[in-house]
């Protein structure tokens, strides 16, 4: 214990990880929310009818929380670049540093200002101009995901520069911002924000359906949902597979700890299960299936793929990466199953049934859980290098006394789990408070939203 | 000092020039936020929906001119950048803490259980004195140099109390233009208090920073700068004393519903900002490091500054036109917030 207070590199990491974990988890659903609402919107202008409205009333309270949490965990993350990892700036800093001021000057302005009249705008502005200021809200929250996931790219496969006295110099500024795997980062990292957005509507509406809060604007949203994330999964999983295979050409060693592999081999079996050893430097409890990952990787069983040993030293830790990936990957497996399985039962029936909306409210925070995972894969997959083969973590951190590091840790640690837990129960108790709004005495008046689930199954014994 | 024929001359001074503005609209425009956050804590529950809604449609894109100021250190000044936060580390962290605070329970008092309501308010009003303090926490450690003595670190303290003055002085001038009725008249009272404490904080940096080096003093104190400066504290004399002069007067004249002075002292108080960081900003010149670093030893390569320069050139006037446009959208006095 007393050697981790002591370590500021090990708590600036942990730190900054519990930053951009907590911080990653806002932005995501204000990216999918923002054009989610646009397309409300725009059907509740040209259909009329009071459904869509309602639609949009009801999540764009939730967008607005998660946009205020977004923002203010952004500045923060703004500050921590310099406070925890200054080595950073000052080797790439005339990489990084451009893009982030991009960000802020093309996309947060956009997003922030236009956010008011978006929210607030009714009656103040014609109907034609809020939808133009969602319009330009979804396109800043997106052209933000842009800047970002070009210096995130940049860090895995940079490109574009030339090192002067241990200074990154651009040579070129399109080579800088289109580096290999950025076309498959962008890719991906907008479908995750999607499906986050898809499962965490569908899986509320979900939870007001099994409620008995049925009116049109659930039945709306849920639909719309439903669609976005039945259409979006296997989509993902064929971008994620082209993703991998561009890291395989880039950054050999990630996909080696993803897939367990110590050894250089061919033939490599596709890992399912195993415990990941770095002391022995091999899997204890494998569970594989042979040849397998070869035929994945290069499209032939015996193809020869590089494994851990010949990176010594500067692979990452194996059993963070090997685990985030399958976490990722079985969570997306389980929305493409519960997706397609509600899609279809919906075109059927025209409702959901009971085992399809469990599943649903069940996976309402599936899309998190994949978004985190997917980006452990490929942060720590980075490991030992902060910027890919120019600089390393350990050389980047702050000399800053670790008690600092330490103390402020706690604080943001604390911090995010209160806000979290507000978040989470407030979006249930606006939920509740919708259907009963609507609903009036009609619902079941539950003090606890949390016991609503139990009180409705009974209810439904008794019919 | 490099040439300024020279891009690599002259592109620093531009940044800092770009970084002196966002900070400058920012202490105006998040300050009047935070200050009607501050003052929150004096208001009733009715008062305190009204002071919201006075700043729901606006604080977002204030504060992210705060993101801007950090982002143009950052990125123009990298070299400085972990300096200056590496000495700010525990003040940063406790504005962000504030910041965070009050940013989520504008959302949640609004949207949680109305039995959580009173919490969010405190975490409202604690945060928005918590950065408030913290800003001026650290604007003066920066005029002492970053320099950890007791009695400097007593001076920041003291300066961390009139910038939060200095902030509620704002709010109130904010709120006599937004609200009506009883909370305006209470905003009068709010922003006479709050005025002398911000004289004597504008006071307090003005003596500070001279006698932080010879330089400084010799910049201010010379002939023939001493006069050609002259204007400058005499002129925040004279809106100083304005602003009390508007606050005496205006009570009478809304009785009166007249509201043609209401604007008054939220615009003295903007020029005083203006003014007083002016005299700040002439003074600290050319360090970005108090006495340590020069903002040509902290720039970024030229090629870098550059490429930033073409978005700054084309996207700052976009970003001023559309944040007018929002601000006069929501022009007039406040009402309640509903989302539609």
């Amino acid at each position: 214990m007393s050697s981790l207070l002591n370590d500021a590199l090990l708590l600036s990491r942990i730190q900054f990880a519990a930053n951009i974990t907590f911080h990653i988890l806002f932005p995501a659903l204000s990216i999918g929310l923002a054009w989610m609402l646009l397309y409300f919107k725009i059907r509740s202008d040209r259909d009329g009818g009071a459904a869509w409205m309602d639609a949009y009333r009801f999540w764009v309270k939730v967008f607005a929380l998660t946009f205020a949490i977004g923002v203010v965990t952004g500045v923060t993350m703004s500050f921590q670049f310099g406070t925890n990892w200054p080595g950073y700036m000052e080797t790439v800093g005339n990489i990084a540093g451009p893009l982030l001021a991009y960000e802020v000057l093309t996309a947060f302005f956009l997003e922030a200002t236009f956010l008011g009249v978006m929210l607030f705008g009714t009656g103040r502005v014609s109907k034609g101009v809020q939808t133009m200021a969602t319009f330009l809200v979804a396109l800043g929250t997106t052209l933000s995901a842009f800047w970002i996931l070009a210096l995130s790219s940049w860090m895995q496969t940079p490109a574009g520069f030339e090192m002067i006295d241990g200074r990154a110099h651009v040579t070129s500024w399109l080579a800088v911002l289109f580096t290999p795997s950025f076309p498959y980062r962008f890719t991906h990292m907008l479908m995750a924000c999607g499906l986050t957005t898809a499962f965490l509507i569908a899986g509320i509406s979900a939870w007001r359906w099994r409620r008995g809060d049925r009116g049109g604007d659930v039945r709306v949203a849920l639909g719309s949902a439903v669609w976005v994330a039945a259409l979006l999964i296997p989509l993902q999983i064929v971008v994620g597979d082209l993703h991998g295979l561009n890291t395989l050409e880039h950054q050999p060693a990630k996909v080696a700890a993803m897939e367990g592999l110590w050894e250089t081999q061919r033939g490599v079996p596709a890992v399912l299960f195993a415990l990941p050893d770095e002391a022995t430097r091999s899997n204890r409890m494998e569970i594989s299936i042979p040849k397998l990952a070869s035929f994945y990787l290069k499209h032939s069983f015996d193809a020869e793929v590089q494994g851990l040993n010949d990176f010594p030293n500067s692979h990452p830790p194996v059993m963070q990466v090997f685990w985030a990936f399958r976490i990722m990957v079985g969570v997306g497996l389980l929305m493409l199953v519960v997706s397609w399985a509600s899609l279809l039962r919906l075109r059927r029936y025209g409702e959901l049934g009971p085992k399809t909306s469990r599943a649903l409210v069940l996976m309402t925070f599936s899309g998190w859980v994949a978004l985190v995972s997917g980006w452990y894969v490929t942060e720590i997959g980075r490991q030992p290098w902060l910027v890919q083969g120019v600089l390393r973590t350990a050389d980047a951190v702050t000399k800053v006394p670790p008690e600092r590091i330490g103390l402020t840790l706690a604080m943001y640690l604390i911090l995010y789990a209160v806000l979290l837990v507000a978040f989470v129960s407030t979006l249930f108790y606006l939920a509740h408070k919708a259907g009963a709004d609507v609903n009036g005495k009609r619902m079941n008046p539950v003090a606890d939203p949390y016991r609503a689930n139990e009180i409705h199954a009974r209810e439904h014994k008794h019919v | 000092m490099s040439e300024l024929a020279q891009s690599n001359g002259w592109l620093p001074l531009v940044f800092m020039a770009v970084m002196g503005l966002a900070v400058l609209i920012y202490v105006v425009l998040d300050g009047y936020d935070l200050g009607v956050g501050i003052l929150m804590g004096l208001a009733s529950d009715t008062e305190k929906d009204t002071m919201v809604a006075s700043i729901g449609p606006f604080w977002d894109a204030n504060e992210t001119w705060l993101v801007l100021g950090i982002g143009v250190l950052l990125t123009a000044f990298p070299l400085a950048h972990g300096i200056v936060m590496g000495a700010l580390y525990l003040p940063v962290a406790a504005m962000l803490l504030g910041l965070i605070l009050r940013g989520v329970a504008f959302d949640f008092r609004f949207k949680g259980q109305a039995h959580h309501k009173p919490w969010w308010n405190r975490a409202f009003v604690g945060g928005s004195l918590l950065a408030a303090l913290a800003q001026g926490y650290m604007l003066g450690l920066l005029v002492v140099g970053f320099d950890r003595t007791p009695i400097n670190m007593l001076f920041a303290a003291f300066i961390a109390l009139c910038l939060a003055a200095g902030y509620c002085l704002l709010g109130a001038g904010w709120l006599l233009m937004k609200a009506e009725g009883d909370l305006q008249r209470r905003a009068i009272v709010w922003g006479r208090r709050a005025l002398w404490l911000t004289a004597l904080g504008i006071v307090g940096v003005s003596v500070a920073t001279p006698l932080m080096s010879r330089a400084i003093f010799d910049k201010w104190f010379s002939v023939p700068n001493i006069f050609l400066l002259a204007p400058i504290p005499a002129f925040t004399a004279i809106l100083f004393l304005l602003a009390a002069f508007a606050f005496k007067r205006l009570p009478v004249r809304l009785e009166q519903r007249n509201e043609s002075w209401a604007w008054v002292p939220f615009g003295s108080t903007v020029v005083i900002f203006v003014l007083a960081f002016h005299g700040l900003a002439y003074s600290l010149f050319p360090w970005i490091v108090p006495q340590r670093m020069d903002i040509w030893q902290a720039a970024a390569a030229p090629e870098s500054l550059m490429f930033i320069l073409i978005g700054v050139i084309i996207v700052l006037p976009a970003i001023l036109g559309y944040t007018a446009f929002a601000y006069w959208v929501f022009r007039g006095k406040s009402r309640d917030l509903e989302y539609g």
